[in-house]
């Protein structure tokens, strides 16, 4: 076959793929920040270090001998009842006022958790093992692809689609919604709206912590690891503009692959490519590629 | 718009309360000559810098509603270019600071048209974003010297007469700069520019209508506020004689917001309050490691529940004064 | 402070032999570096220990010499770095500052002390440039440094077989630095860099990178950069079945710690060079059990080492010149007497504050060749110190000529 500007083929699919694995993350963290932005109108700064509690939860349970498979429901479960403890205390009372205010607390909860779990373990990485049925991998061909990240990806692709068809074809997701537009009438049908919105953030949070259980084995379980990743989930966000759930996950999918191209051609610009992306998006469309214009 | 800041104007009353503004004023003057005998200068002139930094964050929060969360660029990219012009290029002081001055303005204007797209949290989101891609791009540049920072940075001669590696010669050079960014400011906000300004955040629509070319003005207030965070990072690259990439850190971003938040939001004297609190406690907190990140978001959380007036706000709408 | 100072100046010369005239009395070391950060277990609260043992043994008190030590949290960063050592020399009367790894932080107080003619005796910092173009009268570089790994690890490895390499540098001045080092080297022998890439600095996700280096299909991928971006590298390239498809990995800077932290599974057969391991003789064995008890069990690093044989000829050196004002003579004194303590052996330092000793090899143990807690390394070649450093000539040091 030919050789793309200088990449043979092979080498090309593979980071394709590698691309389509990182994306994953990035889907399902935008994904829980849409679903958190489209019922409560508050941006979750918090969501990098409920990812990275996801991890650790997942560290802690293996050391009381509960492995991977459970940890997948576990973790998310307990992070995502610590989201539901901070919705009720705390941003129940920012409802009335202006969503900036929801920023600056979720903000602050941030640099709390992250500096608590930093003060107990340092930054450098704990370790943490990879599920044993899921190590190896198979030889495709044009790349060596370790069965875990295959698992990361499918994974994703399920949750993502699933929370999507919960969120637009189902009864549920459709009394989610109305309540987004109008929660006065909603709640006179009879629909506790205020118990929603917080299961809705708690699945937000459970959303983020789940992608920090999968990527404990692969990247390291440190307290730094959703700091600056959350800043680029923003930016892919932002690109995909925040009005639709199916919009922030193929975008983050989308970004995912475009980085990892960027990582063969560019590779030092692989860090700022979604940021560059994001100001284009911008200035061509403001409202974001699915979003509704503001 | 925005009801981020909800400091109402609060007419002062009658006697001593009308002169509220200008004695503080002079008790600030008064600290500022008498608190080097008994507070380590250089702390004093990192907290001053500070200060003018706040004063300008709180310029586009406090007067025009938007909050930004990537002012780390303009501070952090002026104090590259002040270090670079000092150090390289033998630019005397005024010079550097003027350099990078100038190079925060440019990046205003740029930052500017592509953030005021967007409202609210959005604009919120594109001005870190946009932070962080330059806080990368500095990380690999050659000339900011990457992780190393720009270091040895002379202080130079000021004019060619004032010595600044002298700490008083600094010191009082620092709290001149000061005071002028902050009856500058203190003049836009009680201007008819600042009025429309104050007038966009209270009701956007209503100035529209009105005829005002609203985006315009915000973009204004967007550039002036970067140029004296520029300002504020170029001296603070003399006074430290570097410049590094903790300068164009987000979490430097979100330091300026706390400022701000803590000392209170849409007043005069509030930034330089939280300024100066926050960073004595990061100096006598030092040794304490992350507390000091806890404690911060702690201060986050609690200004945002209970608190959102800030410090000065309080004490202004406790005493019925002007702050 | 004036009166104090004679005071205590006073109190120092009632006790024993005339030591009086160090400033305040005291002679004060201050120990920064990184306390709780990637880098606290290889240096951290371990190199206040090691400075602690050192004075201890020295037999500070005995000899009437008030020493205190203090400890510091760098971050890592140069700007709080530089906070700290100058409010240590202005306000604390800090004497001499120990350790600083990272070195653009180790670079920032390089200057500070030169200004303020204190000493600084760097364990942890990798920098050749500070025995180079910033080399200072007041700075002693101990431990190692960016030339000697790239030499060490370099030579050997081409030596042995491994003649085209494949460079996965970290995208920052540090990583340009290590990966230009040791590609000189590697040519010098004979060897070729087949390619190189870079990848963004901090990284967490280092696939797309390792691929691109398995594509090459160069003999040994060597990972120029260092921390969590070397353990995290080693540790995908392991998923990516890397070392089993017949490539080499050579960790370019890599601490006792970063292989405890990774586990003989995953580190395993990985070479490089270091200065000092705990486990190579009695006297280190002893002292290695000694500071593991002060340290949670934690096993003394080669910056440790470092720590302790700084402190031990700093403190001679203030016994021979009997004063700790003139922070140039105290350096001058090291120079001129030749190094000798019980962990790093004889030595001597060079006119451009470089510290000469031997180098050595080391390849990780497979874990079954591992018999006990810590027992990590076996010695692949020892680099005379005659070779082991950059010729004082090649290094563009203002104080040479």
């Amino acid at each position: 076959m030919f050789d793309f500007l200088g990449i043979p083929p092979q080498a090309l699919f593979g980071q394709l793929l590698l691309g389509l694995i990182n994306g994953s993350f990035y889907a399902l963290l935008s994904l829980g920040l849409a679903v958190i932005f489209g019922m409560l109108n508050i941006i979750n700064f918090a969501h990098g270090a409920q990812y990275m509690m996801g991890a650790f939860v997942a560290f802690f349970l293996l050391q009381f001998g509960i492995g991977y498979w459970p940890a997948l429901i576990i973790a998310p479960v307990i992070v995502g009842i610590t989201g539901i403890i901070i919705e009720r205390l705390f941003l129940q009372r920012l409802y009335q006022l202006d969503h900036l205010y929801g920023l600056l607390l979720t903000f602050g909860l941030a640099l709390i958790i992250q500096g608590l779990f930093r003060h107990q373990y340092g930054s450098s990485g704990l370790p943490y093992a990879m599920p044993a049925q899921l190590t190896g991998g198979h030889n495709l061909g044009f790349m060596f692809l370790p069965n875990y990240r295959a698992w990361v990806v499918v994974l994703s692709v399920v949750v993502c689609f699933g929370t999507w068809f919960v969120i637009e074809k189902t009864r549920l997701g459709a009394n989610l919604r109305a309540a987004t537009e109008n929660p006065t009438l909603v709640r006179a049908f009879g629909i506790n709206v205020p118990r929603m919105i917080t299961l809705t953030y708690g699945f937000g949070v459970g959303l983020a912590a789940l992608a920090g259980v999968m990527a404990a084995p692969i990247y390291s379980v440190n307290p730094l690891m959703g700091a600056d990743l959350i800043i680029v989930v923003f930016a892919v966000v932002v690109i995909g503009g925040m009005g639709s759930i199916m919009g922030a996950i193929l975008t983050g999918f989308a970004l995912g692959v475009i980085e990892g191209l960027t990582k063969v051609f560019f590779p030092e610009a692989s860090n700022t490519v979604i940021f560059v992306i994001m100001v284009i998006v911008l200035l061509w469309r403001p409202a974001g590629l699915f979003g509704r214009a503001a | 718009m925005a009801q981020i800041t909800e400091q109402a104007d609060i007419r002062p009353r009658h006697g001593l309360a009308q002169w509220s503004e200008q004695i503080a004023f002079a008790v600030l003057i008064v600290f500022l000559i008498i608190a080097p005998s008994f507070i380590y200068p250089v702390l004093l002139m990192k907290a001053l810098c500070f200060a003018i930094f706040a004063c300008a964050f709180n310029l586009l929060i406090g007067y025009v509603g938007l909050l930004s969360f990537g002012h780390a660029l303009f501070f952090g990219w002026s104090s590259y270019v002040c270090a670079f012009a000092a150090k390289r290029w033998g630019f005397p002081p005024e010079l550097a600071i003027l350099a990078g001055t100038g190079a925060a303005a440019v990046l205003g204007l740029v930052a500017g048209a592509i953030a005021i797209r967007r409202q609210g949290i959005y604009f919120a989101m594109i001005t870190l974003a946009l932070a962080q891609m330059m806080y990368f791009f500095a990380l690999q540049a050659p000339f900011t010297g990457g992780e190393d920072g720009i270091q040895a940075v002379p202080r130079g001669y000021l004019f060619g007469l004032f010595n600044l590696a002298d700490q008083m010669t600094m010191y009082a050079f620092v709290v001149v700069v000061f005071l002028a960014c902050f009856l500058l400011i203190y003049r836009i906000i009680n201007s008819p520019f600042g009025e429309v300004l104050k007038a966009i955040r209270e009701n956007e629509p209503r100035a529209i209508s009105l005829g005002y070319k609203t985006d315009r003005y915000k973009l204004v207030a967007f550039v002036l506020s970067a140029t004296l965070a520029g300002v504020a990072g170029s001296t603070k690259a003399l006074v430290f004689q570097l410049a590094s990439l903790t300068d164009v850190h987000w979490t430097m971003s979100g330091e300026v917001v706390l400022m701000t938040l803590l000392g209170g939001l849409g007043t005069v004297f509030g930034p330089a309050v939280g300024a100066f609190i926050i960073v004595a406690m990061q100096s006598y907190l030092a040794g304490f490691g992350q507390w000091v990140t806890v404690i911060q978001g702690g201060i986050f959380v609690v200004c945002v529940l209970l608190f959102r007036r800030g410090i000065v706000g309080v004490i202004a709408q406790a005493l019925r004064i002007k702050l | 402070m004036k009166k104090l100072a004679t005071i205590a100046a006073l109190a120092a010369l009632s006790t024993g032999p005339a030591f009086a005239q160090f400033t305040d009395g005291v002679i004060k070391i201050g120990v920064m570096n990184d306390m709780a950060g990637t880098y606290a277990d290889l240096a951290g609260p371990g190199s206040v220990i090691a400075a602690r043992m050192a004075v201890e043994d020295f037999g500070a008190d005995k000899k009437g010499m008030k020493v205190e030590i203090v400890g510091a949290d760098h971050q890592n960063k140069p700007d709080v770095g530089s906070n700290v050592v100058r409010t240590w020399i202005d306000v604390d009367k800090v004497d001499v500052i120990v350790d600083v790894p990272t070195s653009s932080v180790a670079l920032a107080v390089n200057q500070i002390t030169r200004e303020k003619n204190k000493v600084f005796l760097v364990s942890g910092a990798a920098a050749s440039d500070l025995t180079g173009p910033q080399c200072s009268p007041n700075t002693v570089h101990w431990t190692y440094d960016t030339w000697a790994l790239a030499n060490g690890t370099g030579n050997a490895i081409v030596k042995t077989g491994g003649d085209s390499w494949f460079f996965l540098t970290a995208d920052y001045a540090f990583g340009h630095a290590l990966e230009r080092d040791t590609a000189a080297v590697v040519e010098k022998n004979g060897g070729k860099v087949v390619g190189r890439v870079r990848h963004p600095f901090p990284g967490t996700d280092f696939s797309s990178f390792l691929l691109q280096a398995q594509a090459s299909k160069a003999k040994v991928i060597g990972l120029a950069n260092a921390g969590a971006d070397t353990t995290n590298a080693i540790k995908q390239a392991a998923e990516f079945g890397i070392v089993q498809g017949g490539q080499n990995l050579a960790g370019l800077l890599v601490f006792l710690t970063d292989v405890h932290g990774l586990g003989l599974k995953t580190a395993q057969g990985l070479i490089f060079t270091e200065a000092w391991y705990w486990d190579m003789n009695d006297a280190n064995r002893e002292f290695a059990k000694r500071f593991a008890a002060a340290n949670r069990g934690v096993h003394p690093s080669m910056v440790h080492a470092g720590v302790y044989s700084s402190v031990t000829h700093y403190l001679k050196a203030l016994e021979a010149l009997k004063s700790d004002a003139d922070g140039k003579a105290v350096v001058a004194k090291m120079k001129e007497m030749p190094t000798e303590d019980k962990l790093m052996g004889k030595g001597t330092i060079r006119a451009d504050g470089r510290k000469i000793h031997p180098m050595y090899l080391f390849e990780v143990k497979k874990p079954e060749e591992s018999k006990y807690p810590w027992d990590y390394y076996k010695l692949r070649a020892t680099i005379p110190a005659d070779q082991a450093f950059r010729p004082i000539g090649e290094g563009k040091c203002p104080l040479v000529n």
